[in-house]
């Protein structure tokens, strides 16, 4: 199936050989909820703005539905953008708002009454319709927005970290809302955020940027599973990241040095061989605590014990000084400085290559 | 109790201070003696004498004429200007805003002496034209500074928003830029409004024969001391002054009531 939108080695630059977005290849599936994540500065509202027209694009290409509209004027573009901080036209009412993209359109007005009634049900926005959006909540106002753009029947929306103004419990909902109205009407979703929680709770895709670059493009289990690049690792969620050699190679198994005590075995790939750098990652809720010996354990002490509602967190110090992260669900019974043993899984020690490693 | 007490009587001795000049102005307005000290009988003779004055009705007329066109172009140029500096970013722009407020400041004895300078330079004569040029060039940085006050960050996006939905910049710029500044607009233009119909410096330097300015010709008149007929001549236009404000107080209040 054809993408419905793709950027093909698009790059853009504000000032000359400073490039803000370096050499994107994306393509984006119908009916998609598609994340771009990263840091600020990162590039990912330079790309949502291109895919709109609202930036111009420096080198490469921009397809929607298989059409070039790499020249076109936004004003022209089957695509619309909610905005972050919604950009409503605070002098119009609700109605205005959301009828102004099908008056420029000229749409008859029998017909624009009948279509913005029926988003009005949709978002659940009845009786607001002679309200200024200063006179509305938050998340009254984000849904104003998102009916301002899905009223044209775009091909694709772009939001741009559209939740970020609002507070963490109105987020939340709001990220279950997005995600019905996206599934319900079936229009591809591109949206834009730093916040990685998000990312993981609302996409079917999430693609991270890192200057410009993207680093990983993966459903957000494969994302947080298997990271690819120790960016990435350290993104999403939290981690324990040791930089490592392989230190010997047996048949599928290789064996990883952290330290000179500590090596971990992995599965081996193609390229390894021995004296290869690879980092290993160890998610903290995936470390088992226990004053026992278990099988295959590292004994450790406890350094410190921070308690953070749902979960407890333990910083256990083990041989060679290394300290792992370790998290725990509810109320631990440590204290500090008490000898424990911790365990971790073979599945759950993830090695990371270096990006070379995953080209080749 | 003490304390309120205190706080009226420094309140009464503020306002008494600021409109006891203008109370007394309007008093002998109506006072039947030429002279400002002994109220005789109350009379209506001064009021009348104005309208018999040639001289004083056409500089009245002058005043309305360069005070309508001056506020009308600047406000149009100012906001321009006011909605170009927020939109484009170019070379040297930092400096130009701080520039705006050079008019501002400076002593309007040194605008008008350099304003009349280019006008000898460039062999302008001197009436009307000059008149409404000088006023159009004091007003032009009021409207800018008042125009940016409203426009806020935001403003940029809302304008994209607005392209993202189909409409055109003259389209984004009549039904969205506009009503939004429109406060700021209005403002401005009420200043330069109000900055036109009293300027006494500016005008003095650049008027030529046949182009007097009410403020200039009440200027004139009380260089032989101030006569009744100009005591009535300032309550007419205390009088409109209070019209013009009470309208716009109005038309602003009921906005904010819909709103």
């Amino acid at each position: 199936m054809e993408p419905i939108v793709k950027l093909e080695n698009v790059s853009k630059c504000f000032e000359k050989d400073k490039y803000v977005v370096k050499d994107i290849n994306l393509e984006v599936k119908e009916g998609e909820f598609l994340t771009l994540l990263g840091s600020s500065g990162c590039g990912k509202t330079t790309i949502l703005r291109m895919i709109s027209g609202l930036e111009h694009v420096s080198v490469g290409k921009v397809y929607i539905d298989g059409v070039d509209v790499t020249e076109l004027d936004p004003t022209k573009r089957e695509v619309n953008t909610i905005f972050q901080n919604f950009a409503l036209f605070p002098h119009m009412t609700v109605y205005d708002n959301i009828a102004f993209g099908l008056k420029m359109k000229h749409v008859s007005k029998d017909e624009i009454d009948k279509r913005v009634k029926k988003i009005i049900k949709l978002v659940e926005l009845e009786g607001l319709e002679n309200r200024l959006p200063s006179e509305i909540s938050g998340g009254q106002q984000q849904r104003v927005a998102i009916a301002r753009g899905i009223i044209m029947n775009p091909k694709v929306l772009l939001l741009d970290e559209s939740l970020c103004s609002l507070d963490l419990k109105l987020k939340r909902q709001m990220q279950i809302e997005l995600k019905k109205i996206q599934k319900r009407l079936g229009i591809t979703f591109i949206y834009v955020t730093h916040d990685q929680d998000e990312a993981l709770t609302m996409s079917d895709r999430i693609v991270i940027l890192n200057h410009g670059i993207i680093e990983q493009d993966d459903t957000p289990q494969n994302i947080y599973r298997y990271p690819k690049t120790v960016f990435v690792a350290d993104f999403i969620g939290e981690s324990n990241i040791w930089p490592g050699i392989i230190s010997n190679i047996n048949k599928e198994i290789i064996g990883v040095k952290i330290s000179d005590n500590i090596e971990f075995a992995v599965s081996k790939k193609d390229l390894d061989k021995v004296g290869d750098k690879i980092n290993i990652l160890i998610r903290p809720e995936n470390i088992k605590v226990s004053s026992n010996t278990l099988k295959n354990s590292i004994e450790g002490t406890v350094k410190d014990i921070i308690y953070d509602g749902a979960i407890s967190k333990l910083f256990i110090e083990v041989i060679d000084n290394k300290i792992f992260k370790v998290n725990t669900h509810g109320i631990v019974n440590f204290k500090e400085n008490d000898k424990v043993f911790i365990q971790i899984e073979d599945d759950d020690i993830i090695p990371i290559r270096g990006k070379k490693h995953e080209e080749k | 109790m003490k304390k309120s007490f205190f706080k009226n009587i420094f309140i009464a001795l503020v306002f008494t201070f600021l409109y006891l000049p203008i109370i007394i102005l309007v008093i002998y307005s109506f006072n039947a003696s030429k002279m400002n000290v002994l109220f005789t009988t109350f009379t209506f003779s001064w009021y009348k004498t104005l309208f018999y004055n040639k001289d004083l009705l056409e500089a009245f007329f002058n005043t309305l004429i360069i005070a309508a066109t001056s506020t009308i172009i600047s406000t149009i140029i100012g906001t321009l200007s006011a909605v170009g500096l927020n939109k484009y970013n170019f070379f040297g722009k930092s400096l130009i805003l701080k520039l705006i407020y050079i008019p501002i400041v400076i002593p309007e004895i040194v605008l008008g002496i350099s304003l009349l300078s280019i006008y000898t330079l460039t062999k302008l004569e001197l009436g009307m034209f000059t008149l409404i040029l000088s006023h159009i060039a004091f007003s032009i940085p009021f409207v800018i500074v008042s125009v940016r006050t409203t426009i806020s960050k935001e403003l940029n996006s809302i304008e994209e928003a607005a392209k993202d939905l189909g409409a055109s910049p003259l389209k984004t710029f009549m039904l969205i830029t506009l009503p939004i500044i429109k406060p700021g607009v209005v403002s401005g233009a009420t200043l330069a409004l109000t900055l036109s119909l009293d300027d006494v410096v500016i005008s003095y330097f650049t008027a030529g024969p046949g182009s007097n300015t009410l403020p200039l010709k009440i200027y004139s008149m009380i260089k032989t001391g101030i006569t009744p007929d100009v005591n009535a001549l300032s309550t007419l236009l205390l009088l409109a002054t209070i019209i013009i404000l009470t309208v716009s107080t109005i038309t602003q209040s009921r906005k904010v009531v819909t709103k």
